[in-house]
C-alpha cells in the first residue's frame, strides 16, 4: 500500500483503500459520476432495502435520535449523580463508562488496579456497585447502554440481576451491551481471554438475549476505537462490518438461527471531522450491510438487514490546545452523524483531551445535540443529501474500498485469523503514523496545534479524580467479602468453571455468581483459570 | 557516537497504544534504536526492560490518569538500580496541575496532546547527550 500524496486522487479501488491522511477529492462531481446509479436498486426510498437513505421511512419525523452521553467517574453514587442531572436536563438515555479496572475484569484491591481505579470510568466491582449506579432509575423505562467487552456478559448478568431485583422484567429492558471483543484485539485492547473462547461469551449473550432478553441490543458492533486508533474512515468501515460479519458467522455456527440474532446486532461509529466523507460512510455502511445480511448470510427477516448504529464525535480530533474550539468541531461533526442518520448519537465535551469532562462541559455536549435536533431543522428531511452527486459518489467510494478490505479479510480466513495475524492492527498503525507525518509536515491543519498557534491560549477548568474513590471502592469491596456466604460464593465460581469447560450457555451461572455477591474480578479469574489470557506480541 | 536507545514503555491497564506506536516509530526515523515493551507493563518490568537495553531513555506513555501512581515508582526503581542517569520523559493526558510534582521527582520532559514529534526528538537528543552519559562508545 502506498503512502498517499496530495496529488492522489478519489475514485474507486487503490486510491479509495490507500490508508492516506489526505484521500483526495475532486472539486466537482457531475451528472456524469453518477451515470449508472440506479435509484431503486442503489439507493431506494428511505425505510427500503438496501436502506442508503436510512431505515426509517420517516427519518427523524417519528422519533430523534437518542442524546446518549457517555458518563462515569469515581464511585457508582457520584456516576448516578451524573445520569440523574443529564437525564434532567432532556438526555434521553444512560451511557455507562467503566473504569479500566472495570474493563479489564480487575477488583478496585487488585494490584494491578492501582491508580487506576475511578480514572476513566465509574468502577463496579460487584452487585451493590450496580445497585447503587443505577439507583433510582426505572431500567424498564430507560435505556441503556454499557460499553464493556472483555467482561461484557458478567456486567450485563450484574444489570439483569439490578433489573430483577426493581421488579423490571426481563423482556421489557433495553439497551446496549458493547459487547465488541474483536475491536479490542483490533484497536483499543482490552481483552482479557483468546480470541475464540471471548467469541463464544459473545454468542452465549445473542443465544441468552434471543430468549429471555428480546428487547436488547447484544452487541454494539465498534469502528469508532478502530478509527480512533488510526483507521481512516474506509479502514474504519471495513473492519468494522467485518467484525459484524465473523460475529453473525460465530451465532451461525454456534446454531442458532440467523434471523434469531441479527436483529438484535446494533453498530458503532465514528464522527470524525472530514464532514462528507462521514455521511457518505455512515450512507456506505448501511447498503453493505443489508447485502451482506440478504445475500451472504440469507436472512429473511428485514430488521436483520437494517443497520443501526450509535455515533460518537471523534475524540482523536479534539486538541488540548485553544480547547473551545473543541465545541466547534464537535458540533461540526455531530450535524454529519445526523445527516448520516445515526440512530443515537453521543457529543464530545470540549475538555475531553484534558481529562474526563466536567459537569458544565458535559452539559453543553448535550445541548450541541440539542441545537441541531431543534434549531437547524436539519432533521426534518430524510437523508436530504441523497441523490448530492458528491455525496454518492463517496457513497459508492468508501463501499468498494470497504468491500476490497473485506475480501482480503475473506482471504485471510475470516477476521479472528487475521487478527492473529495482525493484519488489522499493523494496517491501522501505519494510517496513524502516515496521519501523524501529515501534521508534523503541515499536509494536514489541525488549527490551534500547527496552525494558528495562540501564545496563551485561555486555561479551562478539568476534572481531577484523586485517590478518594479508589479507597472507597476498596473499602467496600472488603465489606462486600464479610458479609456474603463464602460457600455459595464458592460454589457458583465452580458451577462457572465448569460450565467454561464446556459447552452450556454461561450467562445463568454468571447471573448465579452475580446473586451470590462474587466480585467481577473473581468471575473473571474463574474464567481464566480454563480459557488463559490473551497476550499480544508487541509490535511497532 | 553510539545511537541514543529509549524504551518505550506503556504501563497501566490501559490499551491505548496509538501514542506509544506513533512516538516509537517517530524516535527510530529520527535514527534513535527503540526498544517497545508492549502493553500492561508494571514499573519493575519497565526498569528492568531499561537496564537490561542499556537505554538513555524511557519514554512513559499513560492516558489513563496512572501517571501519579506509575511515575514516582519508575523514578524511585531507577534511583534503586543506580540508574538515575536514564532520562526519562512522560506523554499523554498529564493535567497541568501534576506537572510540578512530576517536574520534582525528575521528570522534565512531559508532553501533552498536541505535542509535535519532532520536539520530543530534540528534547531526547539534547537530554541525553547533556546528560553526557559515560557509555562506552559503540562501533
Amino acid at each position: 500500500m502506498s503512502v498517499a500524496s496530495k496529488s492522489a486522487t478519489g475514485g474507486t479501488g487503490a486510491a479509495a483503500t490507500a490508508a492516506g491522511p489526505a484521500r483526495d477529492t475532486r472539486p466537482l462531481y457531475d451528472a456524469g459520476d453518477l451515470a449508472d446509479l440506479d435509484y431503486a436498486r442503489d439507493l431506494a426510498d428511505p425505510g427500503a432495502f438496501p436502506y442508503t437513505r436510512g431505515i426509517h421511512g420517516s427519518g427523524y419525523g417519528g422519533k430523534l435520535w437518542t442524546m446518549r452521553q457517555f458518563s462515569g467517574y469515581g464511585t457508582p453514587e457520584e456516576t448516578n449523580r451524573r445520569y440523574r442531572e443529564l437525564l434532567a436536563a432532556g438526555g434521553t438515555g444512560l451511557s455507562v463508562a467503566f473504569d479500566l479496572p472495570t474493563l479489564m475484569g480487575r477488583d478496585p484491591d487488585d494490584p494491578l488496579s492501582q491508580g487506576e481505579v475511578g480514572k476513566c470510568g465509574v468502577s463496579v466491582a460487584a452487585l451493590p456497585d450496580m445497585e447503587r449506579l443505577l439507583d433510582g432509575i426505572a431500567l424498564d423505562r430507560v435505556t441503556t447502554s454499557m460499553t464493556i467487552n472483555a467482561p461484557a456478559a458478567m456486567i450485563f448478568a450484574m444489570y439483569l440481576v439490578v433489573a430483577e431485583r426493581q421488579g423490571a422484567d426481563w423482556s421489557r429492558l433495553s439497551g446496549t451491551l458493547q459487547n465488541d471483543i474483536l475491536k479490542e484485539y483490533i484497536a483499543q485492547k482490552e481483552y482479557i481471554y483468546p480470541p475464540r473462547p471471548s467469541m463464544r461469551l459473545v454468542t452465549d449473550v445473542f443465544a441468552f438475549c434471543a430468549d429471555r432478553v428480546p428487547r436488547w441490543n447484544t452487541i454494539s458492533v465498534s469502528g469508532y476505537h478502530i478509527r480512533e486508533a488510526g483507521a481512516t474512515a474506509v479502514q474504519e468501515l471495513a473492519f468494522t462490518l467485518r467484525d459484524g460479519i465473523e460475529y453473525v458467522q460465530y451465532g451461525v455456527d454456534a446454531g442458532l438461527a440467523v434471523d434469531r440474532f441479527a436483529p438484535r446486532i446494533s453498530f458503532f461509529f465514528n464522527a470524525h471531522n472530514r464532514f462528507f466523507e462521514e455521511i457518505a460512510k455512515y450512507r456506505a455502511a448501511r447498503r453493505l450491510w443489508a447485502h451482506v445480511m440478504r445475500e451472504r448470510f440469507g436472512a429473511a427477516d428485514e430488521r436483520s438487514w437494517k443497520l443501526r448504529f450509535h455515533a460518537q464525535t471523534a475524540g482523536v480530533s479534539l486538541t488540548a490546545q485553544q480547547p473551545y474550539n473543541n465545541v466547534v468541531r464537535t458540533a461540526v461533526q455531530a450535524l454529519a452523524a445526523v445527516l448520516g442518520g445515526a440512530n443515537s448519537l453521543h457529543a464530545n465535551a470540549l475538555d475531553e483531551a484534558l481529562g474526563l469532562p466536567t459537569r458544565e462541559a458535559a452539559l453543553l455536549a448535550l445541548r450541541t445535540q440539542q441545537v441541531i435536533a431543534h434549531e437547524s431543522r436539519v432533521p426534518a428531511a430524510v437523508d436530504p443529501l441523497g441523490g448530492a452527486y458528491f455525496v454518492e459518489s463517496l457513497t459508492r467510494e468508501l463501499e468498494d474500498g470497504a468491500r476490497d478490505t473485506i475480501d482480503r479479510i475473506d482471504a485471510l480466513g475470516g477476521m479472528v485469523p487475521a487478527i492473529e495475524a495482525g493484519y488489522p492492527q499493523g494496517e491501522i498503525a501505519d494510517s496513524a503514523y502516515r496521519t501523524q507525518q501529515a501534521v508534523e509536515t503541515g499536509e494536514q491543519t489541525v488549527v490551534g496545534v500547527n496552525r494558528y498557534v495562540d501564545a496563551a491560549p485561555p486555561a479551562v477548568e478539568t476534572l481531577y479524580i484523586d485517590e478518594t474513590a479508589a479507597r472507597r471502592q476498596s473499602e467496600r469491596l472488603a465489606r462486600t467479602r464479610q458479609t456474603r456466604d463464602e460457600g455459595r460464593v464458592d460454589r457458583t465460581l465452580d458451577a462457572l468453571r465448569r460450565a467454561a469447560a464446556g459447552t452450556d450457555n454461561l450467562m445463568p451461572p454468571l447471573i448465579e455468581a452475580v446473586r451470590a455477591h462474587a466480585t467481577l474480578g473473581e468471575m473473571c479469574s474463574a474464567l481464566r483459570d480454563v480459557w488463559g489470557e490473551y497476550e499480544e506480541a508487541p509490535s511497532v | 557516537m553510539r545511537k541514543i536507545r529509549v524504551v518505550i514503555a506503556k504501563p497501566g491497564l490501559d490499551g491505548h497504544d496509538r501514542g506509544a506506536k506513533v512516538i516509537a516509530r517517530s524516535l527510530r526515523d529520527a535514527g534513535m534504536e527503540v526498544i517497545y515493551t508492549g502493553l500492561r507493563q508494571t514499573p519493575e518490568q519497565i526498569v528492568e526492560a531499561a537496564l537490561q537495553e542499556d537505554a538513555d531513555a524511557i519514554g512513559v506513555s499513560i492516558l489513563s490518569g496512572a501517571h501519579n501512581h506509575v511515575c514516582p515508582r519508575v523514578m524511585t526503581l531507577l534511583a534503586e538500580k543506580g540508574a538515575d542517569d536514564v532520562l526519562v520523559v512522560v506523554g499523554g493526558i498529564i493535567p497541568d496541575a501534576d506537572i510540578p510534582r512530576l517536574n520534582e521527582i525528575g521528570i522534565e520532559g512531559v508532553f501533552q496532546p498536541g505535542t509535535s514529534m519532532q520536539s520530543i526528538v530534540d528534547f531526547i537528543t539534547t537530554h541525553v547527550r547533556a546528560g553526557a552519559r559515560q557509555s562506552p562508545p559503540a562501533s
